[in-house]
């Protein structure tokens, strides 16, 4: 519903006119005739509603394009053209996609393990060194732009100091798994330090809370091992909330981390979805839109099921 | 009728003097040979460094308590004896709370033992059920599961047997259909079936000393007679020494062989139960017996409050803590203003802190209790 709904508006707030729209796709210098055909052939003098329900129709059935004096077959997950080198847009999609997984994957365990560890010990050594220093570094972790971090980390570990290559580096983890890994690197880190700060955040304030529960108390009471009451007993309590918010972070990270990507030149979603904004390429936009509305959707349903099985009063 | 039952049930306690203590009988006194008692405190003090100044929560207590005995600690809130329980399971931290004394637990020291020795302890040979049940289980375990991880901490046994053994503790504490309840969780438990649960915990490894701090305060009146029932049928089958902490007379009154009347962060008066309720010496016991309705006495009598508010725990009174709000106060000019009164004995084992002059106590007692005795 919230995709359909996405994809309806976009265009709307775009507020393209349909001879803009095809001015884009013959090129700056075209004749009055020739926009007009394009808007006939692309069908963009439709009323909203056929031109939406056509989008929606070629989305699950395929589309048939005209394209110049050939016809041109668009398959099932259609998302249009792009008005640029007439690809797929869905093509140009699956093709980046393993770009921002790899990211948002690799940035993701990153920042889980360092981020609730982080927090984990900085509430059980509440008010020591390393939970000032921490969570001045948290602070400063959620406060800086990954496109300032992330600049600093390219200009100082990758040109100054040549540890890591720097942005437009990257490989397949089919072709080279080890170059694939090295060129991330950066990206992960700068990226999961933004998260790993937030997450050690609500990690300590969770723990400082369910630490000090009557529940925490009785599993002292029953001589569990320390260990045992912070992980099984606080940790477990505290992560439940961390968990539905890793779902949704994840989610909307993989429908394109345009930041990191264009700070580091990945061809990830979010570049796509970048360059499209700067090309006019409104289906191509539209596309990723559209995609990382299903992915925050899917991430959604993830998450309730998800906290179902960790919580179990929400089951009954 | 809990001391019959108690006595007709089988008894495991080896070397204690328990069976030849009466309930009105001569009790030790505290501060003796600690090999004598199961269960002894010593000058325990509990204070809590905070930015407003030292809280005194428990200041100089001494009890104790045998094997298959009830001790009941009384008092209103604040006074420490949630802080005392907690003390007693070493469940204060090092870093937040100063505890000194001495804890005699079946000849163990506990204050000076090491976290760890204290740990095992913990859960084996002391256990504690706390006042609400929902809250003191773990929402997002099965009762069965915690149960299991509580015997399984201190018995080497298989999941299996511990499951088996978590299911004959429910059955035991009176839960219908244990086998099936026992993978519930605890909100799908009434509140009164959790206090069971929790009970079925606390005793899954068959522990020496149990100390209930206010079991039955979040439960329906009528669940609460069961607990309290239940607790002393475990009791008697366990052989176990209970600590019963409420501000409930009445819950002592049913449970209790001996009282200790705690007013902020100290023993005021303590002895045993006929002591307490039929020859009470403090001024304090005197408004807390007055405040509490008996179903012995005139329906028309009214129930007297105790004026003023428990005291500050920082900037206690000086003096006798009781003196502020204390009608007798006055009575020997300047002392209960100035000095602290000592716990002394009034009677072999009956023992209370007060300047009053013990005839002129006496005489204050009849008149405000007017009780016979």
């Amino acid at each position: 519903m919230v995709v359909f709904a996405i994809f309806f508006l976009l265009p709307r707030i775009v507020g393209q006119t349909p001879e803009g729209m095809a001015q884009r796709y013959v090129g700056r210098d075209s004749s009055p005739e020739a926009i007009e055909a394009t808007v006939k052939r692309l069908h963009l003098d439709d009323s909203i509603p056929t031109q939406y329900g056509r989008f929606v129709k070629a989305i699950f059935f395929g589309d048939d394009y005209s394209l110049g004096p050939q016809k041109a077959h668009c398959p099932a997950p259609c998302l249009g053209f792009s008005f640029n080198n007439n690809q797929p847009v869905w093509n140009e999609i699956t093709r980046r996609l393993p770009v921002t997984a790899s990211l948002a994957l690799g940035a993701a365990v990153i920042w889980l393990i360092s981020g609730v560890t982080t927090g984990v010990i900085s509430a059980l050594r509440r008010g020591s060194v390393f939970d000032r220093s921490s969570m001045s570094v948290a602070l400063a972790g959620v406060s800086l732009p990954i496109y300032f971090t992330g600049l600093v980390a390219l200009t100082v570990l990758s040109y100054k100091w040549g540890w890591f290559p720097g942005g437009g580096t990257y490989v397949s983890i089919v072709d080279n798994p080890a170059k694939w890994a090295y060129a991330l690197v950066l990206p992960w880190v700068t990226l999961s330090f933004l998260y790993a700060a937030q997450y050690a955040r609500f990690t300590r304030a969770g723990m400082l809370e369910t630490m000090g529960e009557d529940y925490v108390r009785t599993a002292r009471a029953k001589g569990l091992p320390e260990r045992t009451v912070v992980t099984k007993h606080a940790l477990r309590a505290a992560i439940t909330p961390i968990v539905t918010i890793f779902g949704l972070d994840l989610g909307l990270l993989l429908g394109g981390a345009v930041l990191t990507e264009s700070t580091f030149s990945l061809p990830g979603l979010g570049k796509l979805v970048i360059d499209g904004i700067r090309n006019n390429d409104l289906p191509v936009v539209l596309g990723v839109t559209t995609f990382a509305a299903l992915f925050i959707v899917i991430a959604n349903l993830l998450v309730d099921i998800v906290y179902a099985m960790l919580d179990p009063k929400v089951r009954t | 009728m809990a001391l019959g039952r108690r006595n007709a049930a089988g008894r495991r306690a080896g070397g204690t003097d328990s069976d030849s203590l009466l309930q009105d009988g001569p009790r030790q006194a505290p501060g003796t040979d600690p090999s004598r008692s199961f269960l002894e405190a010593r000058d325990l003090r509990i204070h809590f460094p905070t930015d407003d100044g030292l809280v005194k929560a428990v200041d100089g207590l001494s009890f104790t308590l045998e094997r298959g005995k009830t001790l009941g600690i009384v008092g209103e809130s604040g006074s420490g004896k949630s802080v005392t329980s907690l003390g007693i399971l070493g469940l204060h931290r090092k870093a937040h709370a100063k505890v000194s004394g001495e804890i005699w637990l079946g000849g163990d020291e506990l204050i000076s033992a090491s976290d760890e020795e204290v740990r095992r302890l913990r859960g084996k040979r002391m256990a504690m059920i706390f006042q609400d049940p929902l809250s003191a289980l773990h929402p997002y375990y099965t009762i069965g599961h915690q149960i299991i991880e509580a015997y399984r901490v201190h018995n080497k046994a298989s999941k299996k047997a511990a499951r088996a053994h978590a299911i004959a503790m429910l059955a035991k504490v009176g839960i219908p259909r244990p086998d099936s309840r026992v993978d519930d969780y605890p909100h799908q438990f009434s509140g009164g079936m959790r206090q069971r649960a929790m009970i079925a915990m606390a005793l899954s490894c068959d522990p020496d000393l149990l100390i209930a701090d206010e079991p039955t305060t979040a439960l329906d009146v009528t669940v609460q007679a069961q607990i309290l029932e239940l607790i002393q049928t475990l009791q008697a089958e366990f052989d176990s020494a209970v600590i019963m902490i409420t501000h409930d007379l009445g819950v002592v009154a049913e449970m209790a062989d001996d009282i200790l009347v705690m007013y902020a962060g100290r023993a005021v008066e303590y002895g045993t139960i006929g002591d307490i309720f039929h020859r009470p010496e403090h001024p304090y016991t005197w408004g807390l017996l007055k405040s509490m309705p008996r179903l012995d006495r005139d329906r028309e009598e009214r129930l007297v409050p105790i004026h003023g508010t428990p005291p500050s725990l920082i900037n206690r009174p000086s003096g006798c803590a009781f003196h502020p709000r204390c009608a007798f106060g006055e009575r020997n000019g300047d002392l209960s203003r100035t000095v602290v009164p000592e716990l002394a004995e009034a009677a072999p084992g009956h023992w209370v802190a007060c300047h009053l002059d013990p005839d002129e106590r006496r005489a204050i007692r009849v008149e405000q209790l007017r009780l016979g005795s």
